[in-house]
């Protein structure tokens, strides 16, 4: 514990506007751009825009389990087809894109207190490729026959087989091109967040004193840097093997009858590159999602966040551990069963670390003062499905456990609370709470309180009741849940449900889209700092913050990000950069 | 206050539910109810952990709430609680994990009285192959998969001759004995999957799986693949029986040796039309055809 730094303890600050590449034109203002702030809103809306193709796709998979038999243009081929892109699209181009590409460019400069991204250039290149990753991944829509259907997973021997749509046509082609795209751009802004992250950070910055935010970008970041790759070799493999016939992932086959030209390579082989990547994955999801919801916690609770050292270390030592943990997705893919014991143990291990977070932020909210802001509910809905989709991982983490549980509906409704419905909350929380500093302006909150109870409560009646149907031992990945002796009546109806209730989540969405485009123009004035907060963004001169974030000079940092409620403070708030003693704040050190 | 209520609400609609909803497993037929109690343990532990801390939080919301005048507490860390809090989390994870170990060790020990049965998998069926006389099951590979030879069985192998092939049928078992079944697959990954035997264990073609259980009621169970295996997935189901002893021994009596099999057949049988001849997409509709007609 020491006390504030006093201000005459720094140096002045010496550095003025550095040599920004200022846009001359509209073009190079607002298209092709080098602003981490203008790349940030691309890679939000393009996420955004096919982030609605996957909702539409989740629409139409549940009409078909809620309502079987019901639509004849949604063959077996359509729905696998649907689920495949519906998940791809989602974590990858959706939540990656959208934490890292989106949050991560936007905030990572403004709260570090740098002017822009270290390689503004590269970061430019790092958005126009991602982008042709998406139009690639989209171009297999209008391919002949169509998208893959192999699952997101998309596991060998059966995604380049016939017997899988898209497998023996352009859409696995489409996929792995697309998939390889994506990780080259992801890479160039990766190494740019990273790097910005150590070494533009202004004076007084230290990395304890850095938003958590910060520090859950910043590691998702290097995890996905070390995890990407696995995929990419995967991929190319994989496209090898589709395209030139070898056979890395392709052991002897016979295919309805006939012996197909592969020999001695190994599926598993590609399920644990794959894992190698999509466990890490899992984490390079959330831990911007913790990030962001301790700060928008501390801040509407006015309190400073509960154990801050812990998290950052719990952060750091989630993403750690998050690559010893891979084969748990694996217990029975036929791996040696021993791997079993391994991996169960890592994976409970996880659970402390994890565990440790979700007490501090409900012990920030205790002896809090707490505005139930729009984004307050979103990180309350946020601890709620995340503890819960938390706790169904140490069914199927837990080796046995997982035995009768995988490969069914449970699988999917443990998933989706924990990585769709608990970050994607998280998301929503986040753009309520920054959407003015962007905009200038708040969004409307009768529709935020409308879309927040929609959104959650629909999700939590999605996702709570779907464990069930997985004990009841239904498979997930079935395009008809019909033909099974122990499918019940009630489980029908229940499906039904499940489906009425994902078309109402789905249209809270369109009015959130609606508020994000009408606030833009008609919503009430924000000023620079209307949640009072004491990060670094939003202590800029102007708001929106222009080019150069900063103005003139760049604020120097005295203190922690959480001095809320400092006892002996006039306000209940202290800014990063607002030089001075307090006499009881106590930072840690 | 409207938010504290919402989150009361969440905890106990979701305990009865859990209790009160008529989803629930299917009634066991085999040796693993020790899964069924770990996952009754894991239920128990999850469920008063959600409950504690959604409670808390809706506690907090409500008593805590902003009104005019309010100020938060100053509080950066708590080491002791912090500590505490820790180890409860660490020993709370160990209950689960220790059971969990060790009926996972059981798991993959097989007993050594366990019967072999072979299931192999293609799309979209289900064949199987017992050991004959001798009580072995022969060698087999995929390349030597033809018409004549659905399961790949290596004809020089003396071992192979008396296994009993049953191709695309149901599969019997006698009740009250371990079987160790071998998982193979002569195209894409599937997995062999029972819901009332609660075990279940992908294939892999190239390698061979297994897990093993002893049934412990007699009945008919459904199979179903658990392995996205192409658009067929849904439809390649397949049936186990698990017969008394005698009704055993005599479905066993009927049927065919892999050497009856394989013996030379006189009448003209319909013989596949010559690969290559036909497009993949017909042959694959053509499939699932006789999937569903089954």
């Amino acid at each position: 514990m020491v006390d504030i730094t006093p201000a005459d303890a720094v140096p002045p600050a010496e550095v003025g506007e550095m040599e920004l590449y200022h846009p001359h034109s509209w073009w190079t203002k607002y298209v092709f751009s080098q602003d981490a702030k203008v790349i940030a809103i691309q890679y939000s809306a393009t996420a955004t825009a096919i982030g609605m193709v996957a909702l539409v796709l989740s629409w139409l998979m549940r009409l078909q389990l809620g309502f079987p038999g019901t639509f004849d243009f949604i063959t077996p081929e359509a729905y696998y087809q649907f689920i495949t892109m519906h998940g791809m699209i989602m974590v990858i181009y959706l939540l990656t894109a959208l934490f890292l590409g989106g949050f991560g460019n936007y905030l990572i400069p403004l709260m570090v207190g740098a002017r822009d991204m270290v390689f503004p250039y590269v970061n430019m290149l790092s958005y126009w490729i991602y982008l042709l990753a998406v139009l690639v991944l989209v171009s297999s829509f209008f391919a002949p026959g169509g998208p893959t259907g192999a699952g997101w997973t998309l596991y060998p021997p059966q995604a380049i087989m016939t017997g899988t749509p898209g497998g023996q046509d352009w859409g696995i082609i489409l996929m792995l091109v697309s998939l390889i795209l994506f990780i080259i751009g992801f890479t160039m802004g990766g190494l740019n967040y990273v790097v910005t992250v150590l070494q533009a950070r202004t004076r007084g910055m230290t990395l304890m004193r850095l938003p958590l935010t910060v520090w859950g970008i910043f590691t998702a970041t290097v995890m996905a840097l070390l995890a990407f790759p696995a995929l990419f070799v995967a991929c190319v493999m994989m496209l090898f093997d589709r395209a030139l016939g070898t056979s890395f992932f392709m052991p002897a086959i016979v295919e309805m009858g006939e012996q197909l030209q592969h020999s001695g390579g190994s599926p598993i082989l590609f399920q644990h590159l794959f894992w190698f990547f999509g466990h890490p994955e899992v984490y390079i999801v959330a831990l911007p999602a913790f990030g962001i919801v301790s700060d928008l916690i501390s801040t509407h609770a006015r309190k400073n966040i509960f154990g801050y050292r812990m998290m950052v270390w719990a952060i750091v030592g989630i993403g750690a551990l998050s690559f010893v943990v891979w084969a748990h997705h694996m217990y029975v893919s036929g791996m040696h069963p021993y791997f079993g014991f391994f991996f169960a143990t890592t994976t409970l291990i996880i659970a402390v670390p994890t565990a440790i977070k979700v007490y501090n932020w409900v012990l920030t909210l205790w002896r809090g003062d707490i505005h139930l802001t729009i984004p307050m509910l979103f990180a309350l809905a946020f601890i709620v499905t995340f503890v819960n989709g938390g706790l169904t991982g140490l069914f199927l983490g837990n080796v046995v456990v997982d035995v009768p549980l995988s490969d069914t509906m449970f699988v999917v409704a443990h998933f989706h609370m924990v990585m769709g419905v608990a970050p994607i909350l998280v998301i929503f929380g986040a753009i309520y709470h920054w959407y003015p500093k962007v905009t200038g302006r708040m969004l409307n909150e009768t529709l935020g309180q409308f879309h927040f109870w929609v959104t959650f409560l629909g999700a939590y009646l999605i996702f709570f009741p779907m464990h069930y149907l997985g004990l009841v031992g239904l498979p997930r990945r079935y395009a008809e849940l019909t033909d099974m002796t122990i499918m019940t009546e009630s489980a029908h109806h229940l499906n039904s449900f499940i489906s009425i209730m994902a078309f109402m989540v789905g249209f809270a969405q369109i009015v959130f889209l609606f508020n994000l485009i009408w606030s833009i123009r008609h919503g009430r004035e924000a000023g620079g700092n209307p949640w009072r907060a004491t990060t670094l963004e939003w202590q800029t001169a102007e708001t929106p913050p222009t080019h150069g974030n900063f103005g003139k000079d760049l604020p120097i940092v005295y203190r922690w990000a959480y001095d809320y409620s400092v006892p002996g403070a006039k306000e209940d708030f202290i800014p990063q950069n607002v030089p001075g003693s307090f006499g009881t704040s106590k930072e840690p050190a | 206050m409207a938010v504290a209520l919402v989150l009361v609400l969440v905890v106990v609609g979701s305990v009865l539910f859990h209790l009160l909803s008529p989803w629930w497993w299917t009634p066991i037929a085999s040796n693993w109810d020790y899964i069924d109690h770990t996952i009754i343990i894991t239920f128990w532990i999850t469920g008063v952990v959600f409950a504690a801390v959604v409670l808390f939080m809706a506690y907090c919301v409500f008593r805590f709430r902003h009104r005019e005048g309010n100020r938060a507490a100053y509080e950066p860390e708590n080491k002791r609680l912090e500590s505490w809090l820790t180890i409860v989390t660490a020993v709370g994870v160990t209950a689960l994990l220790v059971p969990g170990l060790f009926v996972w060790s059981r798991f993959v020990n097989v007993p050594s009285d366990a019967t072999e049965v072979e299931v192999v998998g293609q799309q979209w069926q289900w064949s199987f192959r017992l050991p004959g006389k001798d009580g072995k099951l022969g060698t087999s590979d995929t390349s030597n998969v033809s018409a004549e030879n659905p399961l790949g069985v290596i004809a020089s192998d003396p071992n192979g001759q008396d296994d009993v092939v049953v191709e695309a049928a149901d599969l019997h078992l006698p009740v009250g004995k371990p079987v160790k079944m071998l998982l193979r697959s002569i195209d894409v990954l599937h997995d062999f999957y029972v819901p009332e035997f609660r075990a279940k264990m992908d294939m892999i073609p190239g390698s061979v799986t297994y897990f093993w259980f002893t049934p412990t009621r007699t009945g008919t169970f459904q199979v179903l693949c658990a392995e996205l295996c192409g658009q067929g997935h849904p439809l390649m189901n397949g049936v186990v029986m698990v017969d008394t002893q005698e009704d055993y021994v005599a479905w066993l009596g009927e049927q065919q040796t892999f050497a009856q099999l394989s013996a030379p057949q006189q009448t003209g049988s319909a013989d596949p039309a010559p690969a290559g001849t036909v497009a993949p997409g017909s042959r694959i509709s053509a499939k699932l055809e006789t999937v569903e007609a089954r």
